[in-house]
């Protein structure tokens, strides 16, 4: 079966194209990037910012059993409904530079669509970082449970 | 069926990444492979059948003993840092699939 969300990231380069088609029309997935309430659905985050407007700013946390684990912000560059939002996106408290992102909407037929994230990094080190932290934390999440039934056994 | 998430879940099992490490040294029958744990024999005969199924680990007939080695081939493709990442990304637009589908049944 086809892999409804790709990703591509050539060799040396500083950026990364991700793709996925949806099945809603294109209104629904650009709303559920425009309304602060759907987005924190989805994204399991909380919004604390959100001025959808060229050169408005957004900012978001990420809590776990009350601490906050991770904050990111930005600034809007442009916004236009239904087809496009640019904007940058940083981490807070993390040695990670800001990044900027272009996501394109595009309507497929009246019940599907499309996204395109364009993500742009400050070097290809920063994005070979950025992309290798799902793998990194699967990888230690694995170690971690190695850890604790070895303190077990002994 | 998705193969290479099928891998992913079979390293995240610590067990089976310590049955890894081991035969990543050296190849090894069952037996011996068991005798470094102190679970049953057939919960290690069920890693290795799930490691040997996702194409982790190679089975090699020695005479009347079946060794078990590491498919170097595989584990490189584990070491793909893009598909835990893709993965993470199709996981978070599932959810937005299903909240706007959702969204949209309630108007």
């Amino acid at each position: 079966m086809e892999q409804k969300t790709k990703v591509s990231a050539e060799d040396g380069k500083q950026e990364i194209i991700i793709t996925r088609e949806f099945d809603l029309p294109l209104e629904l997935l650009f709303k559920a990037y425009e309304e602060p309430e759907l987005f924190e659905q989805w994204m399991g985050t909380k919004v604390l910012k959100m001025e959808n407007k060229k050169h408005g700013s957004y900012a978001f946390e990420t809590s776990y059993n009350g601490n906050v684990m991770f904050r990111a912000n930005g600034t809007i560059h442009e916004f236009v409904l239904n087809q496009k939002i640019t904007r940058t996106f940083e981490m807070e408290n993390t040695p990670f530079p800001v990044q900027l992102e272009f996501l394109e909407f595009e309507k497929l037929t009246d019940d599907t669509s499309k996204l395109t994230m364009h993500i742009v990094f400050r070097s290809a080190e920063f994005r070979n970082q950025l992309m290798q932290m799902p793998f990194a934390q699967g990888l230690n999440m694995a170690h971690d449970r190695l850890q604790e039934i070895v303190n077990k056994l002994t | 069926m998705n193969l290479r998430r099928d891998v992913f879940q079979a390293i995240a099992d610590p067990t089976r990444r310590a049955i890894l490490m081991l035969v990543a040294t050296q190849s090894m029958t069952a037996g011996a492979i068991a005798s470094n744990f102190d679970t049953a024999r057939p919960t290690v005969s069920k890693h290795l059948q799930i490691l040997t199924e996702c194409e982790l680990l190679k089975q090699e007939q020695n005479g009347r003993e079946v060794h078990y080695h590491l498919n170097a081939k595989k584990i490189k493709e584990v070491a793909d840092f893009i598909e835990p990442f893709r993965q993470m990304w199709d996981d978070r637009f599932n959810k937005l699939e299903a909240v706007m589908k959702n969204y949209k049944s309630e108007k």
